[in-house]
């Protein structure tokens, strides 16, 4: 708790502007002139009416001797100026601001297309030679250890569009230092777009409240040279090529989010000790825990509740391979 | 030449004799907030809980409201200590998120919606039209039973394990997720009755019950402006209603209306939602620019500038406030046109509220200008509404919302807005309203210290805000990356100085409620009819229907053989 200096304030602006976080996209431009248009405007017309205020309350404070023999209760001219200045400048405040939109919501025709999809708590990417990022919390730690760095690698100066999609509530993709956001949703495709202009490292955050934790459904955008990219995507492809272990896809698919190997209940059962028992379910009957139940339970965990939760799991149909689910079913059993 | 003006108890005795005319002042008649006594405590207690009168029904619900107000203040400190580090120290995620969600629940529902209109706009309109009650007691006594009845209801939410929603309740979050989220539905719901119940009174009371001689464009603002809150009350109410239902009956009974997996969307749910929870802004906002309207006025010894301006800009912004819930869903999906239009739309609320600013600030011109508590807490109002109206701008514009939608920044215009607007304005009108009320004075050395303590206090909390969520801090977030700490922790420290203000001034208030000196039946000097009454007010407020004779600020210090005063 102690221990923040007000220092901190200063520190904490040193990279971007005051008002603005690091600028690193095209599409900052679509944002930032807008926001300095407004800040000057507002500021102007702030001091503007503090100065007038104070200086009528202060002028005409009850025990001054003002000349109070022509006090206004109302000037029709002056009423309309006030309402006509302002209206004209809004005015082109809402053309400015939609003209950024617009450059916001149509991405160049050569972007290259990532897939991104959210879900508790965590973001995915899909790059289009197949190759899948997953950025949850334990596989950012595993990859960590293997000294490999998470988040979503883009080149530098290549316009990218995110086609956002979400497996279960609405969260938000946004990056400050880009200016963009858009909320993804399970039953529609969302996008936005970009053009990093500076290598780097920025913040990518959920920005839709989706429950527990929320605040740490975050990751980093990965900005490189071209040829930087290139081989790194050549070498995650290489890996991603190699079978996963159980343990690894478990971190990977976030399931550590919602269920613990040691008998600890989350917002999912704990999945120790689940093969082979009897498993009330919500609508009454009981099922075996058998090994497909278990894969039934992954790709499409509403079909069979287990009584005492909510249906909160997202379906993870799609995500994993075949061979992949054979392992984690395997994984899942043989925890005792 | 102005004449000096009564404003100490004393001299206030010398005012002109209207001021005591043969309306107050029977010694005779028990004031309303003591009759009954004579008969014991429990027959008291009873007068009161089963009481018609809307001065009663007031006060009891100022008393509901200032506790759901406390309850919402300290959970806010709660997790404004939480949120002085960066690191997650104090609480866990998901009491953080209940916590967050209870705030902004209570805040909305609660405390700020039936604040001003129900609190103090149930004890002064019937006075200020010179009525002897509402025109349907019954009803406003129902719907202040309603109000328990939701709010107990939410009550049993919180305690049956607390839900985490956010007081929005967004598809397919809030009918999917754990917790008593169905009951808090239903407090909600229940509570937008007793909304309702309150508007239609209002409505038929101001076009039914004023005072001979009171034509509309004679009536106080104060009354315009609840007016067209009530409006609003009525009109966007039930949307809420049904949408609160509908989200209620697709977790009971999973009908599918906004969950994608039944086919629903959850799109339609923020339509929904906002198409109530816009013109709601104006429900908490509205009866500030009443409040606010009689104090400047009244403490400047001006008639209003622009007084038709102000009363029909006030009806203007209730209707176009229906028209712009789409600017809350730039980000979330709709689609690109419907943007657009709804951001054009939202600058034409932008006017008439410039408009009004203009009008106070104008007012002071050539007034006599007393800086009283009621006084501070209006120009502490004009301030902070002016950055809260400003900022505004920032996020009716498409692209500029695009990237602080959802951050800090929404979080500080918001409570720059609706704080400043609902609570600041609130405070200012009970101090000028309170000797009326109680039939005391409070300290007003006190009073001044306690409106500038809450006045800092709230800037430190909520400018910093700003400049966190335009350099990209999401809101509602329990952990955050540490480039935020230090606005976070300027923010925090400012949290408990406004905390630290509010009980100041509660503590003041108190003591002046038992030990205060009696207050004079018109301390102000103030014009309207509620100071033409005895202090407390009679159960029937006035002893003959008042007659109005002049406009609600011919103070009579104005001088009208100046020629003055009419443009
Ligand atoms: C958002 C939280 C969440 C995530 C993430 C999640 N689950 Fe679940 N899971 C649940 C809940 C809640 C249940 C119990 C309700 C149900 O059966 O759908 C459950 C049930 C299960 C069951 C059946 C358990 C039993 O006791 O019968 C299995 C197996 C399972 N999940 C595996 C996984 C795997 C593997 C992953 C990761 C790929 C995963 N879950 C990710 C919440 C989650
Ligand atoms: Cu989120
Ligand atoms: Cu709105």
């Amino acid at each position: 708790m102690s221990g923040v200096p007000f220092g901190a304030v200063l520190d904490s602006v040193r990279e971007g502007s005051f008002w603005m976080p690091p600028d690193a996209s095209v599409t900052t431009q679509f944002v930032d002139p807008v926001f300095y248009y407004i800040l000057g405007l507002t500021t102007f017309f702030f001091v503007a009416i503090v100065a007038v205020g104070a200086y009528f309350a202060i002028r005409y404070r009850k025990r001054s001797d003002a000349d109070r023999t022509h006090p206004s209760a109302g000037s029709h001219t002056l009423e309309a100026v006030l309402a006509i200045i302002p209206s004209i400048l809004m005015a082109t405040i809402f053309w400015v601001g939609f003209r950024g939109y617009i450059n916001l919501s149509v991405p160049p025709p050569d972007a290259l297309e990532i897939r991104t999809v959210g879900q508790k708590w965590f973001w995915t990417f899909e790059y289009p030679n197949g190759m899948v990022m997953n950025t949850s919390v334990e596989n950012a730690k595993l990859r960590e250890e293997a000294g490999l760095e998470t988040g979503l690698v883009v080149p530098i100066g290549q316009p990218v569009k995110l086609i956002g999609h979400s497996r279960d509530v609405l969260h938000s993709m946004f990056v400050p230092a880009f200016r963009i956001k858009k909320d993804v949703m399970p039953n529609r495709y969302t996008s936005i777009w970009f053009e990093a202009t500076k290598t780097g490292t920025y913040d990518f955050f959920c920005t839709e409240y989706c429950g527990k934790d929320h605040s740490r459904m975050i990751t980093k955008v990965i900005v490189k040279e071209q040829a930087d990219y290139d081989a790194w995507l050549e070498e995650e492809t290489k890996n991603s090529a190699k079978p996963k272990s159980g343990s690894e896809l478990f971190a990977q698919g976030g399931c550590t989010a919602c269920h613990s190997l040691a008998g600890v209940a989350g917002a999912g059962p704990a999945l120790n000790g689940l093969f082979g028992r009897d498993e009330a379910l919500a609508d009454g009957t009981s099922v075996k825990a058998d090994e497909n139940y278990i894969r039934e339970s992954i790709v499409n965990p509403t079909a069979k509740v287990v009584n005492g939760y909510a249906p909160v799991m997202p379906p993870f149909a799609g995500t994993f391979s075949d061979e992949e689910l054979d392992t984690l079913v395997n994984y899942i059993k043989n925890q005792k | 030449m102005m004449l000096d003006t009564p404003e100490t108890p004393e001299n206030a005795e010398d005012a002109p004799a209207e001021e005591h005319g043969d309306h107050g002042h029977h010694a005779d008649e028990p004031s309303y907030l003591v009759y009954g006594k004579e008969k014991g405590f429990a027959s008291f207690l009873k007068s009161w809980l089963i009481t018609v009168d809307h001065k009663r029904i007031g006060i009891m619900y100022l008393i509901s409201v200032l506790l759901f107000f406390a309850v919402a203040g300290f959970t806010a400190i709660y997790f404004r200590w939480e949120l002085m580090t960066a690191a997650p120290d104090v609480m866990s995620g998901d009491t953080y998120n209940k916590a967050f969600t209870l705030h902004g629940g209570i805040m909305v529902f609660l405390v700020i919606i039936p604040l001003t209109p129900a609190a103090l706009g149930n004890f002064v309109l019937p006075l200020m039209l010179g009525a002897k009650d509402v025109a349907f007691p019954k009803l406003n006594l129902a719907s202040l039973y309603v109000y328990w009845a939701g709010a107990a209801l939410l009550v049993y939410a919180v305690l049956g394990g607390g839900f985490d929603t956010g007081w929005t309740f967004y598809t397919p979050y809030s009918t999917t997720a754990q917790g008593p989220i169905t009951w808090a539905l239903l407090g909600a719901f229940t509570l937008g009755f007793s909304s309702i119940f309150t508007g239609l009174n209002f409505i038929v009371t101001i076009h039914k019950m004023r005072a001979p001689g009171m034509g509309f464009f004679r009536m106080p603002l104060m009354l315009w402006a609840l007016y067209a809150t009530a409006l609003t009350q009525l009109l966007a109410t039930p949307v809420l209603a049904i949408t609160l239902l509908l989200v209620a009956m697709e977790r009971i009974m999973g009908i599918g209306i906004f969950n994608p997996d039944l086919g629903g969307d959850p799109v339609l749910m923020q339509h929904f939602f906002w198409f109530y929870s816009h013109p709601a802004v104006y429900i908490m906002i509205l009866p500030a620019f009443g409040i606010i309207s009689e104090l400047v006025a009244v403490h400047s010894r001006k008639r209003i500038f622009g007084y038709g301006a102000i009363a029909l800009s006030s009806v203007s912004i209730a209707l176009i406030g229906f028209l712009v819930w789409g600017h809350h869903m730039f980000v979330s999906g709709q689609s690109e046109l419907s943007g657009v239009v709804f951001s054009f739309l939202t600058f034409f609320v932008a006017v008439p509220t410039a408009i009004k600013i203009f009008s106070w600030t104008g007012t002071m011109w050539g007034g006599s200008v007393r800086f009283n508590t009621p006084m501070l807490y209006t120009l502490s109002f004009l301030f902070l509404f002016l950055i809260g109206g400003l900022t505004g701008l920032f996020l009716s514009t498409m692209a500029t919302d695009v990237h602080l939608h959802d951050t800090y920044f929404v979080v500080a215009h918001f409570h720059y807005v609706m704080a400043s607007g609902a609570v600041i304005s609130f405070l200012g009108g009970l101090h000028h309203w309170w000797p009326k009320m109680f039939g005391t004075m409070y300290n007003e050395t006190l009073g001044k210290i306690g409106a500038i303590i809450i006045f800092l206090g709230f800037n430190l909390t909520f400018f910093p805000q700003f400049v966190a969520g335009s350099r990209g801090m999401p809101r509602r977030y329990h952990e955050y990356v540490s480039e935020f700490e230090g606005m976070q922790y300027m923010s925090s420290i400012g949290s408990f100085v406004l905390a630290f203000g509010l009980v100041f001034v509660l503590c003041y208030l108190l003591h002046a409620l038992f030990k205060g000196k009696p207050a004079p039946d018109n301390p102000w000097g103030g014009v309207t009819l509620e100071w033409e009454t005895a202090t407390p007010p009679i159960e029937h407020n006035f002893h003959h229907t008042p007659v109005c004779v002049r406009g609600p600020y011919d103070f009579p210090e104005i001088d009208e053989s100046l020629g003055n005063g009419h443009h």
